[in-house]
């Protein structure tokens, strides 16, 4: 079985981020960057996978140099294969672009089961499964949270949670999945896999090998302001005793239109 | 997994500084480091001492990331609300090698450091922390790094942990250190457009300060203040014994609002923003209190060690990177006769006591113990001769011999001269 695993570098939630002063985008430098979190439960769901039925990962990420780190982390927890598609001639890029190229590259390593995070946590946009799915013409299923392969039909079936309940899917193989929190629990790496992943060379792959047409590179959609979340306003401290408190408080409830 | 020829716990200045004398020499090098990459969780004040460093890596002030070079020191003496200062400017430190004192921010100088090592062969674990040490027949043959398959064999290990020492501590070579014998620091970086830091402290380009305060610069408490230039931010902290923080019910990070709240310090940071904050543990046990350096197979290197003088110059850095090079040259011999027991490896010891590590750590021993027995250091007597200060220069309708013998009156009913004299003698002994 061949599992294709697609990963993206985020910078760490725990970091404040600036927006930059000319334009709509994030000052990048001397950020923490880190694998998204919901593509560990990707990479994890792999591990298991070809513990269960074998076959080899491929793990893939379009992105810079700098993006191997999180490809060598996933060599160190038991991917085979691990491919930096380059991104350096792309100028703009959005979900669209990321799931073309993708699906470009992916189709010329082949595959049965491609998995990637529900959305990755910096932008959240949640689209680039659904469109490499598109993309390869194969079904896509969102947000598992439990993943049963049958090889011998060549089907899956995965759990969904819905408003209020509980779905469970099956679609024919290959298809899309992509990784919801609670998937399963991301195992660490292995001493042995770390010393593995430091010696493995990352294969780049360089955008005119994968005919690609440069109009496909437009992006779809274009990020025209960017900006801080509101300022969380003091809250305010009514003193004295009741029952004036209590009148006061009222008071103040209705002036803020909330009674 | 392979065995190596050395495995070194921590990845600060001692653990890369042995790393990269031993990968040079072409031995196979493992490192484990706690954190997410080296330095990530490291802070100190800091001004970063690098005679050694230079010796590893000549003019490395061109490419390591330094913010300034110390040109200016400045040593004051608070009292609640006033201060008595004394300020050095040197020219000639504007000139390689810099009077060797960098400010550096440890989240980025030592990850650059350790990626010399790694660039030079060495394997850097990083987020892997190390639980215990393997015993093979009484001698130290390995470690338990907390990961599968992590249990890994080396001829000899290092043990570069810093202060909060539990496998030293684990391994049976060190007591757990008394409340008065650990400082708890507790910093602030707190950023400043540049050119206001140039203009508030008088520097050009990269010149940098380093002002030290004492007396009440908490309230009276025993412990220290600082503030550092960084390029465009400012390194603020202060410090106290464990023992005082705990008789005074304190946390650390209140030590700090108390010090950043000072009416002289409020000045000094003016407009700056918090960016980070953090605490962290400063080993001063005395130099009778060191732990044995050395077992079969193990050496114990940097503040693991207790190496920091804890006088007037602070200087930890700089020691524990001659304790890993020493390490490492130890290292170095003992392979020729493959003895890495406790005798072969005696070397370490001597080396250290024939620099200015073990020099400095005798000189300044008894520093923290003294001090701890004078706590009229930093309340009765910084209150007292500023107190006399103020008097002094008071403008006022009195004459000034009246004015001087008030003053004066002033300071002796409030302290012994003998004693005074007595303690500044004592104290200065132990500090200067
Ligand atoms: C507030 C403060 C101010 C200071 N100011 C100065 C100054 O201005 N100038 C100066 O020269 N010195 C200063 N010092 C002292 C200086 O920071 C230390 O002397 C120096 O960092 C010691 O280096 P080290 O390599 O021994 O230890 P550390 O720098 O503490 O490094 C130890 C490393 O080991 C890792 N580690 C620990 N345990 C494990 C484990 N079990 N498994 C894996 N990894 C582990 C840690 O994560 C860390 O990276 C200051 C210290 C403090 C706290």
């Amino acid at each position: 079985m061949k599992i294709i695993v697609c990963v993206k570098e985020v910078t760490d939630t725990a970091v404040v981020l600036k927006i930059k002063v000319d334009s709509p985008e994030i000052e990048t430098e001397n950020l923490p960057w880190v694998i998204n979190p919901y593509d560990e439960y990707a990479m994890e769901e792999s591990l298991r996978l070809k513990e269960k039925h074998g076959g080899d990962i491929t793990v893939i990420t379009f992105g810079n140099e700098r993006a191997e780190n999180i490809l060598r982390g996933c060599i160190a927890l038991g991917a085979d294969r691990a491919i930096r598609i380059n991104d350096k001639s792309v100028k703009g890029r959005d979900s669209f672009v990321t799931s073309k190229i993708l699906a470009k590259a992916i189709k010329n390593i082949g595959y049965d089961i491609i998995l990637c995070g529900k959305e990755s946590v910096d932008y959240g946009y949640a689209q680039t499964g659904q469109t490499i799915a598109e993309f390869l013409h194969i079904p896509c299923i969102s947000a598992i949270k439990k993943f049963d392969v049958f090889p011998s039909n060549k089907e899956a079936a995965c759990n969904r949670e819905i408003e209020g309940g509980l779905e469970v899917v099956k679609c024919n193989l290959p298809a899309v999945f992509t990784a919801q929190k609670g998937l399963n629990v991301p195992r660490y790496a292995s001493l042995s896999g770390i010393m593995k992943a430091k010696k493995m060379k990352i294969e780049t792959l360089e955008l005119d090998t994968l005919d690609i047409n440069p109009s496909d590179f437009k992006p779809k959609i274009k990020i025209t302001n960017l900006s801080y979340p509101p300022k969380r306003t003091e809250g305010k401290i009514i003193q004295g005793l009741l029952p004036d408190t209590a009148k006061e408080l009222t008071k103040n409830l209705k002036e803020a239109g909330l009674i | 997994m392979d065995k190596f020829d050395c495995i070194i716990i921590g990845a600060g200045p001692a653990g890369v500084a042995a790393a990269l004398t031993l990968v040079r020499k072409g031995l196979t090098v493992a490192v484990f480091e706690r954190g997410e990459y080296p330095g990530s969780k490291n802070l100190f004040g800091g001004v970063l001492y690098s005679t050694i460093l230079n010796k590893l890596i000549p003019n490395f002030w061109e490419d390591a990331p330094v913010e300034r070079h110390i040109t200016k020191r400045r040593y004051s003496l608070l009292s609640q609300n006033s201060e008595m200062a004394v300020e050095f400017d040197f020219d000639d430190f504007n000139h390689p090698p810099f009077n060797n004192s960098f400010t550096v921010l440890r989240s980025k100088f030592d990850r650059w450091f350790a990626q010399k090592a790694e660039d030079a062969g060495a394997v850097i674990f990083t987020e892997t922390v190390v639980d215990d040490f393997i015993y093979d027949n009484g001698k130290v043959s390995g470690i338990k790094a907390r990961r599968e398959g992590g249990d890994v064999y080396a001829d000899v290990i290092v043990c570069a942990e810093g202060a909060n020492s539990l496998l030293t501590e684990k391994a049976g070579l060190k007591e757990k250190p008394l409340p008065h014998q650990m400082i708890t620091a507790s910093k602030e970086v707190i950023s400043l457009p540049r050119e206001v830091i140039e203009d508030r402290f008088s520097l050009n380009n990269d010149e940098g300060m380093a002002l030290e305060f004492f007396g009440g610069a908490v309230k009276g408490m025993i412990g220290s203040g600082f503030i550092y230039t960084n390029k465009d931010s400012l390194s603020v902290g202060v410090g106290c014994p464990i023992s005082v923080i705990k008789e005074n019910n304190m946390k650390p990070n209140d030590l700090l609002e108390l010090f950043k709240s000072h009416s002289v310090i409020k000045k000094l940071l003016r407009g700056g923003k918090t960016e980070e904050l953090s605490a962290k543990m400063i080993p001063e046990l005395g130099y009778k209190n060191l732990p044995k350096l050395t077992v079969d197979g193990l050496l114990i290197v940097g503040d693991a060690g207790g190496f920091v003088n804890p006088s007037l110059y602070r200087e930890g850095t700089n020691m524990a990177m001659y304790s890993g090079v020493a390490a490492a040259e130890i290292i170095l011999e003992a392979r020729q006769s493959g003895d890495f027991s406790e005798k072969g490896l005696e070397g370490y010891i001597k080396s250290l006591k024939d620099s200015f590590v073990m020099k400095d750590l005798e000189r300044y021993g008894d520093v923290p113990e003294k001090i701890s027995e004078m706590p009229q250091l930093f309340k009765e007597y910084p209150d007292a001769v500023l107190k006399f200060a103020e008097g002094y220069f008071t403008i006022s309708d009195l004459s000034k011999d009246e004015l001087h013998r008030q003053a004066w009156k002033g300071f002796k009913d409030k302290v012994s001269i003998g004693k005074f004299l007595w303690d500044m003698y004592k104290a200065r002994k132990a500090i200067l």
